[in-house]
């Protein structure tokens, strides 16, 4: 038995949408049969979250991140398949959901608490603690409809992680808060983490993910593309997104004489790709179409593979001898063994130049590449060994007021000059 | 992970999944808080509609139509209170999980305990109703509930609160799928009230007509839970002792309490049949109810 806090068995979600489905027992009596479209939200989704994981649930909008959440709350039933779940859980699927607004924020606490499975006695213990954390002092005894959304979202929040929950599931509500109460979060879910328990959240934000999850799940269209590591799951998003691609483009540019097809990243079998491993082959295409007076100007072709800011990072060059000079049509293929461990999005420029290294023509790829090495900050991976011993203690460390002669391991340099 | 963890993680789950006490009270106490925001009466408002319908009956009753009951608003009420229980919860059930929706939709938290709050909340009220009716009777020195005959009220109420939980678990239901039950539901209300012997006696109606010819009327007239409930609160504190017209016939129709037993249990029956309808009812389709609201 595996030590899992959610499991969810080939979870499939059918929303039935009734176009003509009888809303009263009239119609139920006229219309016995009912005109439905069937709508896939989630297909066949197997997902087990171990116990103590921080998992990021991320997807286009429509990808079924906010329905799985739901199923796996136990508050939508799976059309097919079975979820179990393993504590208490506590979700914050929406902001101030399960708010009364005629009630105070007191009121709505202990409201609140009850409905995630606290006793008053136990909400008492622990209601300070989130007025505190909501920073909602003055208001508490408002009623609940004067707040603002940022103090709805507080106080729901604040609920939530205080019921003492096994697993928490946050749809994407902390966006509404100021980035102090942002970074309060945070904290909370760090601290979550190293409590052991379980966090399964929706989020936009790639960057957070990137940063606290230990896994990342992508949702396209109510599948799971993607379950793994986190850097790579933002990865495939992005790809589906489209958003790898960068913004400013020139592609297809035509000189006279001189025109570009779409240049392409190809991975070892060929397919094109976005986003490779340090270490993995890649091979990149560039189609070019030369006119004869121009073929016989260029003296070699210069691809630049540059990062942010367009610093070039490596460049391959093709020398004449290389190019078919009789043939209007080129394909250019760069192939790289082995992508270097560096970690960023790059872009690649290409220009022909003649033998006075002057560019005929340039070109900057469409879409951007994406490498990426094992987690970690900085954009080179380095190998590097480390050691460490035991010091030989405070008195081999010559400090400045050391009197004269008392320490004869002092450098020499210490005291003299100056 | 340790066994006492194991058991601490299993139970803290059963705990979010099951109706608790404590959250049926936390949301009786929100709905009555709402409902009595901002009045300086608070409380007093629930009495004022019984008062009225007293008023409204004993006038019609005893002034116009000369029913000739002795002591006719004590007698109404005893029978008016435990149907103002039923049908002020099963219209309040109605909307329990529309109304709610809200909650439904987004917070995971066990449904079965939307109808109850319904019930809850009008047990509440029929609680303070009662006093205030046990208080008047003692005022106007009308004292022949006190004794042992009141123990009638217990079994009479328990099978009340039978057949209103499970029509309000049924009402809640279905109101969800087809949004005209609360139509329904006031015309079956309307009718029930006058299926019981609430404004009129038994014994008023048993001697006439259709229930001379067909004796077997008399039993399916208590196939209703609520009129033996209603006979059976007249006779714990109304008392049997009254009569009415020349020559006296009896306002209760025995004076005795085996039949009021008998009556009871005859209701108990379908009582508890729409309890078991209504709880499967809620079951089936309460997995489906944060999508079709």
């Amino acid at each position: 038995m595996s030590d899992y806090a959610i499991r969810a068995t080939e979870v499939s979600k059918v929303f039935v949408n009734h176009v003509e489905r009888a809303t009263s027992f009239k119609e139920r009596i006229i219309r016995r049969r009912a005109l439905t479209q069937d709508f896939y939200a989630l297909r066949d989704i197997s997902l087990e979250i171990e116990r103590g994981g921080t998992v990021g649930l991320i997807g286009a909008n429509g990808a079924g991140k906010s329905t799985l959440l739901k199923v796996l709350a136990g508050i939508l039933r799976p059309s097919q398949g079975s979820v179990k779940t393993r504590g208490r859980i506590a979700s914050l699927l929406e902001l101030g959901a399960g708010f009364n607004g005629e009630l105070t924020g007191r009121e709505n606490v202990y409201l609140n608490a009850s409905l995630l499975g606290m006793s008053r006695r136990e909400t008492d213990r622990v209601f300070d603690s989130i007025v505190n954390f909501a920073e909602l002092e003055e208001f508490i005894d408002n009623p609940v409809k004067h707040y603002s959304s940022g103090m709805y979202v507080r106080l729901g929040f604040a609920v939530a992680v205080h019921v003492d929950p096994d697993v928490l599931l946050v749809d994407e509500v902390l966006a509404v808060g100021d980035e102090h109460f942002a970074r309060k979060c945070l904290d909370k879910i760090a601290q979550f983490q190293d409590d052991g328990r379980t966090i399964l959240f929706v989020s936009h934000g790639l960057d957070v993910v990137e940063r606290i999850c230990s896994r990342g799940v992508v949702l396209d269209h109510g599948r799971v593309v993607y379950d793994g590591d986190p850097y790579f799951a933002t990865g495939e998003l992005r790809k589906i997104l489209g958003t790898d691609v960068p913004v400013e483009i020139e592609d297809e540019e035509t000189d006279e004489g001189v025109s570009f097809g779409p240049i392409v990243f190809a991975d070892a079998s060929g397919r094109p790709a976005s986003l490779f491993r340090t270490g993995d082959p890649m091979t990149i295409r560039v189609p070019a179409s030369i006119s004869a007076r121009w073929r016989a100007a260029i003296e070699r072709v210069r691809a630049v593979v540059m990062g942010v800011g367009d610093i070039p990072i490596w460049e391959m060059v093709a020398e004449r001898a290389d190019l078919p000079s009789d043939q209007s049509d080129w394909l250019l293929t760069f192939t790289v063994p082995s992508c270097p461990p560096i970690r960023g999005r790059f872009v690649l420029g290409v220009s022909l130049m003649t033998a006075s290294d002057q560019p005929i023509a340039a070109i900057r790829s469409r879409h951007a590449f994406e490498v990426k090495a094992d987690p970690g900050a900085g954009i080179l991976s380095v190998d590097y060994h480390v050691s460490a011993q035991p010091s030989a203690g405070a008195s081999a460390i010559p400090a400045a007021s050391t009197t004269e002669g008392e320490d004869t391991r002092a450098p020499a340099t210490s005291k003299v000059g100056r | 992970m340790d066994v006492a963890a194991t058991v601490r993680v299993h139970e803290r789950a059963r705990a979010q999944g099951r109706v608790r006490w404590e959250l049926l009270v936390g949301i009786v106490r929100k709905d009555l808080k709402i409902k009595y925001q901002g009045s300086a009466l608070g409380f007093v408002w629930s009495l004022v509609n019984p008062l009225v319908l007293l008023a409204v009956y004993t006038f019609v009753f005893q002034i116009v139509l000369r029913a000739g009951i002795p002591k006719f608003g004590f007698f109404l009420l005893s029978a008016l209170l435990p149907w103002t229980f039923l049908s002020g919860s099963v219209t309040f059930a109605t909307d329990a999980v529309v109304g709610n929706a809200g909650l439904v939709r987004k917070v995971p938290f066990p449904l079965s305990v939307l109808p109850m709050t319904a019930v809850g909340f009008n047990l509440t009220h029929f609680g303070l109703q009662m006093l205030v009716l046990l208080a008047a009777m003692l005022v106007t020195g009308f004292t022949s509930f006190l004794g042992v005959q009141v123990l009638l009220a217990i079994p009479a109420i328990a099978v009340a609160i039978i057949l209103t939980v499970g029509l309000s678990y049924l009402v809640a239901a279905l109101n969800v799928r087809y949004r005209d039950t609360k139509h329904l539901v006031e015309i079956v209300l309307m009718a029930g009230f006058w299926a019981c012997p609430i404004v009129y006696s038994v014994s008023q109606i048993s001697d006439k007509g259709p229930f001379v010819r067909w004796p077997w009327l008399v039993d399916a007239y208590y196939l209703n839970p609520m009129a033996g409930v209603s006979v059976s609160m007249q006779r714990a504190l109304y008392g049997a002792g009254h009569t009415y017209g020349a020559p006296p016939t009896p306002v209760l129709p025995d004076p005795g309490y085996l039949f009021y037993v008998e009556k009871l249990a005859v209701g108990a029956i379908p009582s508890l049949l729409i309890l078991a309808l209504g709880l499967y009812v809620y079951h089936r389709m309460s997995a489906d109810f944060a999508e079709e609201l």
